[in-house]
């Protein structure tokens, strides 16, 4: 085949590809904004007839959704902040420290990356019942302080730092924790932004743990607030657009804004292997 | 010369020392919070941990393997376990199909707005799989959903996507594909990328042409980072829970209920922990089995 023809077949395919893939998402905004009613219609419309914001305005004032976003917000925040922190002290040890037994103990580390989460689901939730986390923001965010993942990448990233700035640092007599702060985090700096995009999507998207530890209405994140809001609200298909529009908004403008920091993290954690 | 080596002796007993204190955190928060609970849920299962011994730990008795006796002999367990490699055996390789068709086009030297593409289909991935399912909920409904709009044009259907047992797997793995295509397209697309142009230069001075390139050159080059997918992905797509969770319920007549979906049932809803420990345990169970089975599947293959 000529290479105009099929140049031109190749990005018809992908402009159908394409639209396809944005069909769900643009149906779900513009039904969100159709008048009670109109997305249960046959023939579907595509477009709204009127402009109606008052599901956005119904989820805010009668179904609290602004308390969601703020647990959604605050969870996935503080999730992020304090793994980024345990998990780049860890790798500072693993890549830039010697000691007895590093290797090993890594090892053990990735292994352990087999395990699925659901293995110590159960455990876990009987765990922080008896410490009386259920319910409770700190229940949330225990199970994500640490990952072996984000020690892992930050670690893979470090090798690559050269010793000789953090040795610079030690004879000019900085101590470790000095060392670690102001030499190696800003050195870090460019994997640190991408394992916190990474984190705090992961966070935000988690639907089973929080469905599981969270157990009144008013902690619940925003996934599981909308899964609990389709029981109610199954029929009131616009107002359940509109909830998911707010719920998938966030990560999704925060993905188009750095989407060059997280692409980097999933080919960094891909390829290497 | 005595002085220097005690000072390097000191030195690394000191980052030693300080090695320790950096890794606490992690370690203590993985070991309390991960390690312990996966070695209590071996523990558990091996319980009658029911609601009874939620509350009062006196009801709990050790009752040896028989939760997986009872599980090998409960239907639903069987039905979880069909369901679940269904998604898996079909849901997997669709979805590997289609990253790596995608990643193909758009790498392809005649694709311009690469980065468009690369960014549209990557969109799907980041949004919320419970926002985006009860999304899908309603693109499925079989008379005013989208869907079953766009086969009316083709003279197709309609079909009750997510009421009829047939269709509601189906149905699940395409919500599946579409969400997660764009993953395993990125790292395909690095794949492609890290193949030295020369191969193809070479291969062509053999007088391939385009298909054989892609048979001798791009498939063997991919071959590592076909296995990381695969394994991801399967590794992904056993866990399958909140697409069925939010759409069918597991239903209908438990067409989509997964082995995870089981185990939150039997443990959250129904607190029969002891059991649902034992589903989690023979789900870790299968997972390592077909990881490595690939693993030496992939040692067969390349000497």
């Amino acid at each position: 085949m000529n290479a105009r023809p099929l140049q031109l077949l190749i990005h018809l395919v992908l402009g159908v590809w394409l639209a396809l893939t944005l069909v769900p998402l643009v149906w779900m905004v513009s039904a969100s904004f159709m008048p009670s009613g109109q997305a249960s219609q046959y023939p579907p419309h595509l477009l709204p007839g009127e402009l109606s914001l008052g599901h956005y305005a119904d989820l805010f004032s009668r179904l609290q959704l602004g308390r969601y976003l703020i647990n959604s917000t605050l969870v996935a925040g503080s999730v992020t902040l304090i793994s980024l922190v345990i998990n780049s002290m860890a790798a500072y040890a693993f890549a830039k420290l010697r000691f007895g037994g590093r290797e090993p103990l890594f090892r053990l580390l990735l292994a352990g990356l087999l395990i699925p989460a659901q293995v110590a689901l159960l455990p876990l939730f009987l765990m922080l019942k008896h410490l009386g986390l259920v319910n409770t923001y700190a229940g949330v965010i225990i199970p994500g302080m640490a990952s072996i993942f984000g020690i892992f990448l930050i670690r893979q990233y470090a090798f690559s730092l050269p010793d000789s700035l953090l040795d610079a640092a030690r004879v000019d007599g900085a101590g470790e924790f000095l060392v670690y702060w102001s030499v190696f985090l800003p050195l870090c700096r460019p994997i640190l932004v991408t394992l916190a995009i990474f984190t705090f999507m992961g966070t935000w998207n988690d639907f089973m743990w929080p469905l599981i530890v969270l157990t009144d209405d008013a902690m619940y994140t925003l996934p599981v607030a909308l899964a609990n809001l389709l029981g109610e609200h199954a029929q009131d298909v616009e107002l359940m657009m509109a909830g998911a529009v707010l719920t998938v908004l966030p990560v999704t403008l925060l993905f188009l804004f750095l989407q060059k920091y997280y692409i980097r993290g999933i080919t960094l954690g891909g390829v290497k292997e | 010369m005595r002085h220097t080596a005690s000072a390097t002796h000191d030195l690394g007993r000191s980052q030693a020392r300080a090695a320790w204190f950096f890794l606490v955190p992690a370690l203590a928060a993985i070991a309390v919070f991960f390690a312990v609970p996966v070695v209590s849920g071996l523990l558990l299962s091996l319980t009658d941990f029911d609601i009874y011994a939620l509350a009062d730990l006196d009801n709990l008795r050790f009752v040896g393997l028989d939760n997986y006796r009872h599980l090998f002999h409960d239907p639903r367990f069987w039905t979880a376990m069909k369901n679940t490699l269904y998604f898996v055996v079909v849901g997997g390789p669709l979805s590997i199909a289609v990253s790596l068709s995608a990643a193909l086009l758009i790498q392809s030297p005649l694709v311009a707005l690469k980065g468009l593409f690369q960014t549209v289909f990557f969109l799907p991935v980041v949004t919320t799989l419970v926002a985006v399912a009860v999304v899908w909920r309603f693109l499925y409904h079989p008379a005013y959903g989208l869907l079953n709009r766009g086969l009316e044009w083709f003279g197709l259907g309609p079909i009750d996507w997510l009421g009829d047992p047939a269709w509601a797997m189906p149905a699940i793995i395409l919500l599946a594909v579409w969400k997660n295509f764009g993953y395993n397209m990125i790292i395909f697309i690095a794949g492609l990328q890290s193949i030295p142009e020369s191969l193809y230069e070479a291969a062509r001075l053999d007088g391939a042409g385009r298909w054989a390139q892609f048979l001798h050159v791009t498939l063997p080059m991919l071959a590592p980072t076909f296995l990381f997918v695969t394994i991801l992905t399967l590794i992904g797509y056993f866990q399958l829970f909140a697409e069925p969770y939010v759409m069918t319920g597991g239903g209908p007549a438990d067409a989509t209920l997964s082995i995870v979906l089981l185990m939150y049932e039997e443990g959250f809803r129904w607190w029969n922990m002891g059991y649902a420990a034992a589903v989690s345990f023979v789900l870790f169970v299968v997972i390592l089995a077909v990881t490595l089975l690939q693993l030496r599947l992939r040692g067969l293959l390349t000497p």
